[in-house]
C-alpha cells in the first residue's frame, strides 16, 4: 500500500512538474499547443523617395518602437550605395540613417518591419509632461476657439468626455460656426488633429500627436494617420479624431508618438515616405522560438532547439519513442494483448511513419510471409540456430532488395521505403513466428502476429498524429507527464481486459 | 455478454496477471529463478534434498556428443528428451517404444534417429530456451503412468500442478493431455484441467479450453471419479520445494510414477493462472491469508500441509458438482 502512495505522490509530482513547465513555455513564451497554430504577420515598409541635388546626402527616418500590441519579428534596410547607422535616442525612440557623400536624381530608400500581435505589457509612463504652450491664436480665432471650448466645457464631465466632445464638435457635419471657423477649408485629417491638438492646449490638457498606420491587407502608397493623445489621471490616453472615440482602432501600428519629424532629408528636395503593408501568416511556434531565442530564454537556450538542426531532426523521431512505449503499456498491461517481442512492435511503427500506413503492412506481411516460407526451406537443412538466424537475415535483406528493385522498375516508389523495416528485428520476428508455427500452431502465430501489427498501428496512429508530434517535440517536458502515466499503469493490479473475455467461464460455471 | 463483468470477477477472487505479477515480483527473489527455470538445476537440487524425481540418463551439453549420444540410445526403448531451460513444455519429445530401427512417440508417430539427433541440436542451440541462449538436452526416463489413470490422459502422462504459495499448497489440479493437445499437458493447447480437492485430492470440476467437461473428450471416462493416489505424501512433497528453492509463488509439477509414487518434474517461478478456472475459484483470497499466516507463525512441511489441507478442503457440495 505504502509502495502504491509512494507511486501517485511521485507521478504527481512529475505530471505538475510538466504540465506547470509546458504551460508557462505556452502563456509566457507563446509557444502553441496546437500545431498549426498560426500568427498573423504583418510586413510594412516605408518607401523614401526624394530628388538629390549633387550634395552630401543625409536621410533620417523616424523607427517605430517596440509598443504595447505589436512585437517586432525582423527589420531589414534595403540602402544601395548608402551608408547606414541606426541611432537610439536618448528617449528611447529609433531613427534610422542614410547617408552619401554625392548624390543626383531621384533616390529611393526601403526600410521593412515585420510585426506581429503581442501581448501587452501595460508599461506606465510614471513622469507627467510639462504643461502645454498656448497656441498662438490671432484675436478672432482666440474667440471663437474660447467660445468653442466653453461650449464643449458645459456638456463634458471629464477630460475624456471633453476630449470625446471637442473631436466631435471638428467632425460633426454640419459644422458649428466656431469649429467651421478654426478649421478653414482645410479639412483634411492631419489638419483636424491638428486643430485638436491645438485647442486642447488651449484648454492646458497636456497632449501630443500619435502617427501610425492602420493595418490593411495589400495596402500600398498609404500616410500615416493622426491621433491626439492626452494626459489623464496619470495615464496617456489615445483618441481617433476621425470617429471621436477613445483607444487606438483595431490594426493599428503606433510609428511614432510626440512631435518628432518623421522623416529628415538635407541635401535633397520633393521627399516624401509612403507606406504599404502586406499580411501573412506564420507559424506561431517559429515566432515564439526566435523571440524567446532573442530573449534568452533559459527554457529555450538549454533545450533541444540549442542543438544543430539535423540533430533536432532526430531528436524530434526519438521523443516519439516514449509514445510507443506507453501505446505499448497500455496495449499490454491493460488490454493484454500478446505481442511477438515486447518492444518490436514501436520499431515497425517508426517504420511506418517513413513508408505510411498501408504500404507498410502489406511489406510487413510480404516480407514476413516470405520469409517464414524460405524459413521454413532452412529447417529441412537441419542448420544450428545462429546459423539459420543469419541465413534469415540474408534473406530478408534479398527480399528487401528485390522489392525494391522490382517497384523501381515498376515505378511504385512508395515501396521503396521498405528499407526503413529493421532488418534484424524483421530476422527475429520471422524465427519466432516459425517457432511459434511449429509448437502453438498456426493460430498462435496469428494472435501474437496480429496482436503485434495491431499495436504497431495504434503506436503508428498516435506518433504520426499532428498533435503528438508537435507536442512532444516542443513541450518536451511532457515526457513527464508520459513517465507519471506509465508509472501509474505500471502499478495496475486489476484486471486485463482480455481477462474479462478469458475468465468469463468463472461467472458462467457458478 | 462477450466480456465479464470485472466487479463480479473480483468477488469469485480471481487473480489476475497484473496482480500475479507483483506477488511474483514481492515472494519470488529474482536471483533464484535460475534455480527453476533450468530443470537440470531442479532436479539437482532436489535430489540433494531427497526429493523424488524421474531417473536422469544422460545429459548432452556440446554439439559432438551428439553422435554419440544417438548410439547411446539406441539401447532405450523409452526415454524423454527435454531442453533444460525450455518453457510452456517446449521440445519435450517422449518416446515410448521402438519400431524397427525407429522409435515411436507418444502420438504413436515414427520417428528416426536423424529426427532424434536434429531434435537434441535443435535444444543445444537454444530454439527451445529463453531468449535463444544454448541449452543443454537432458535425456530422463519416462514414467510409467498409474493404471488407475489409464484412459483419463490420452497418449500422455497426466501431471498435477500445486500452487505452494509461502510453502503452502494453495491450489492444485490434474491436467490430462488429449488428442488435441497432442499428449501436452498444457491447457491452453486443449488439455483438460481438474481442480482437484486439497483435503482429498479428488475431482472438484472439470474444463478444457475454458468450458466444463464431465467426461474425457478421447476416451469418454467420466472424470468426476478421478481420485488422487498418495496425496498427503504429494503435497508434502510440493510443499518442501518452497524449503529447496525459497521461492514464494511456485508451481510445483508432478507426476505419479507407477513404482516410485510422486516425482517432481518441474518447478515454475511464473504459473499461470487457468488453474482457477479448473477449479472455478479465485486464488486471491487464499493467498493474502497465507500471506497473513506466514508472517505470524512459521510451521513444518507437515503443519503446512496439514493447514492446508484443512483450511482449502471443499464443502462436501461442490465435490460432487462435476
Amino acid at each position: 500500500m505504502e509502495e502504491k502512495i509512494k507511486v501517485y505522490v511521485v507521478a504527481a509530482l512529475l505530471a505538475v512538474i510538466g504540465i506547470s513547465i509546458a504551460l508557462y513555455k505556452h502563456f509566457a513564451l507563446g509557444f502553441p499547443l496546437l500545431p498549426d497554430a498560426r500568427t498573423e504577420v504583418w510586413t510594412v515598409e516605408a518607401k523614401v523617395e526624394f530628388q538629390a541635388s549633387g550634395v552630401p546626402v543625409l536621410v533620417s527616418l523616424a523607427l517605430p518602437y517596440e509598443q504595447d500590441g505589436v512585437a517586432i519579428l525582423t527589420e531589414n534596410f534595403t540602402t544601395p550605395g548608402f551608408g547606414f547607422s541606426q541611432i537610439d535616442q536618448p528617449d528611447g525612440s529609433r531613427r534610422a540613417q542614410w547617408t552619401r557623400r554625392e548624390a543626383d536624381g531621384k533616390q529611393t530608400l526601403y526600410y521593412r518591419i515585420q510585426v506581429y500581435p503581442a501581448t501587452p505589457d501595460q508599461k506606465t509612463e510614471t513622469h507627467a509632461p510639462t504643461p502645454p504652450v498656448p497656441p498662438e491664436y490671432d484675436s478672432a480665432q482666440a474667440a471663437s476657439a474660447s467660445a468653442l471650448l466653453d461650449e464643449i466645457h458645459t456638456v463634458s464631465a471629464n477630460t475624456e468626455t471633453f476630449v470625446t466632445q471637442l473631436l466631435r464638435a471638428l467632425i460633426s457635419d454640419p459644422l458649428s460656426q466656431n469649429a467651421a471657423f478654426l478649421l478653414g477649408d482645410n479639412r483634411s485629417q492631419p489638419h483636424v488633429a491638428n486643430t485638436a491638438l491645438h485647442l486642447l492646449s488651449l484648454a492646458g490638457i497636456p497632449n501630443r500627436i500619435v502617427r501610425g498606420l492602420e493595418l490593411e491587407d495589400g495596402r500600398r502608397r498609404q500616410n500615416l494617420v493622426d491621433l491626439v493623445e492626452v494626459w489623464d489621471e496619470g495615464h496617456w490616453k489615445v483618441f481617433d479624431p476621425r470617429t471621436a472615440r477613445p483607444g487606438l482602432p483595431a490594426q493599428f501600428m503606433v510609428w511614432r508618438r510626440g512631435d518628432v519629424s518623421l522623416l529628415d532629408v538635407e541635401g535633397g528636395f520633393d521627399s516624401k515616405a509612403s507606406f504599404s503593408m502586406l499580411k501573412s501568416y506564420r507559424p506561431t511556434r517559429d515566432i515564439a522560438l526566435s523571440t524567446a531565442k532573442d530573449n534568452r530564454a533559459a527554457l529555450v537556450d538549454f533545450s533541444i532547439y540549442a542543438l544543430p538542426i539535423e540533430e533536432q531532426a532526430a531528436f524530434k523521431t526519438i521523443l516519439l519513442v516514449p509514445i510507443g512505449t506507453l501505446v505499448v503499456a497500455i496495449f499490454r498491461i491493460l488490454i493484454g494483448l500478446r505481442t511477438s517481442g515486447t518492444f518490436m512492435p514501436i520499431l515497425i511503427a517508426l517504420a511506418f511513419i517513413q513508408t505510411t500506413l498501408l504500404w507498410g503492412l502489406l511489406l510487413f506481411l510480404i516480407v514476413v510471409g516470405a520469409g517464414l516460407y524460405i524459413r521454413f526451406h532452412l529447417a529441412r537443412l537441419n542448420l544450428l540456430m545462429l546459423g539459420r538466424i543469419s541465413a534469415v537475415v540474408t534473406v530478408v535483406i534479398g527480399l528487401m532488395s528485390g522489392i525494391s528493385i522490382l517497384s523501381f522498375k515498376l515505378g511504385l516508389y512508395q515501396i521503396l521505403t521498405v528499407t526503413f523495416f529493421p532488418m534484424i528485428i524483421l530476422s527475429w520476428t520471422i524465427e519466432r513466428m516459425s517457432v511459434l508455427w511449429e509448437e502453438e500452431g498456426p493460430r498462435e502465430v496469428a494472435i501474437q502476429g496480429g496482436g503485434s501489427l495491431l499495436v504497431a498501428t495504434a503506436a503508428f496512429l498516435m506518433m504520426s498524429n499532428s498533435l503528438v508530434a508537435h507536442l512532444t517535440f516542443n513541450f518536451p517536458e511532457l515526457l513527464m507527464v508520459q513517465l507519471a502515466v506509465i508509472l501509474l499503469i505500471g502499478q495496475y493490479t486489476g484486471y486485463r481486459l482480455m481477462e474479462l473475455r478469458r475468465f468469463r467461464p468463472m461467472l458462467e460455471n457458478r | 455478454m462477450f466480456l465479464a463483468n470485472p466487479f463480479r470477477l473480483r468477488e469469485t477472487g480471481l487473480l489476475g496477471m497484473n496482480e500475479r505479477n507483483t506477488f511474483i515480483a514481492r515472494y519470488n527473489e529474482r536471483r533464484l529463478y535460475p534455480l527453476v527455470d533450468d530443470k537440470l538445476k531442479t532436479k539437482m537440487l532436489a535430489e540433494k534434498h531427497g526429493l523424488a524425481v524421474a531417473k536422469l540418463y544422460d545429459v548432452v551439453r556440446e554439439q559432438h556428443q551428439v553422435e554419440v549420444i544417438g548410439k547411446t540410445l539406441e539401447q532405450l526403448d523409452s526415454f524423454v528428451i527435454k531442453p533444460s531451460r525450455g518453457s510452456g513444455g517446449k521440445g519435450i519429445k517422449v518416446i515410448v517404444g521402438r519400431r524397427g530401427d525407429n522409435w515411436v512417440k507418444a502420438s504413436g508417430d515414427e520417428v528416426t534417429r536423424l529426427d532424434i539427433t536434429r531434435h537434441i541440436s535443435n535444444i543445444l542451440s537454444g530454439l527451445y530456451s529463453l531468449g535463444g541462449k544454448p541449452d543443454v538436452a537432458m535425456i530422463e526416463a519416462l514414467v510409467a503412468m498409474d493404471p488407475q489413470f489409464e484412459g483419463l490422459s490420452y497418449e500422455g502422462i497426466p501431471d498435477i500442478r500445486i500452487i505452494v504459495f509461502c510453502g503452502y499448497p494453495v491450489m492444485s489440479m490434474m491436467r490430462l493431455a488429449t488428442h488435441v493437445s497432442d499428449g501436452k499437458a498444457n491447457l491452453h493447447q486443449g488439455a483438460v484441467g481438474v481442480g482437484l480437492d486439497l483435503g482429498a485430492g479428488k475431482a472438484l470440476f472439470a474444463v478444457q479450453y475454458n468450458r466444463p467437461c464431465k467426461l474425457h473428450p478421447d476416451t469418454g471416462l467420466p472424470l468426476n471419479t478421478l481420485a488422487i493416489p498418495h496425496w498427503h505424501q504429494l503435497m508434502c512433497l510440493a510443499a518442501s520445494c518452497y524449503e529447496i528453492t525459497g521461492l514464494g509463488y511456485l508451481g510445483a509439477d508432478i507426476v505419479i510414477d507407477q513404482q516410485r509414487g510422486p516425482l517432481i518434474m518441474e518447478l515454475n517461478a511464473r504459473p499461470g493462472l487457468s488453474i482457477q478456472i479448473a477449479n472455478n475459484i479465485g486464488l486471491s483470497p487464499r493467498i493474502r491469508r497465507i500471506a497473513r499466516e506466514s508472517k505470524q507463525v512459521s510451521r513444518s512441511v507437515e503443519e503446512r500441509v496439514a493447514y492446508s489441507m484443512r483450511e482449502f478442503c471443499s464443502e462436501p457440495s461442490r465435490v460432487t458438482a462435476v
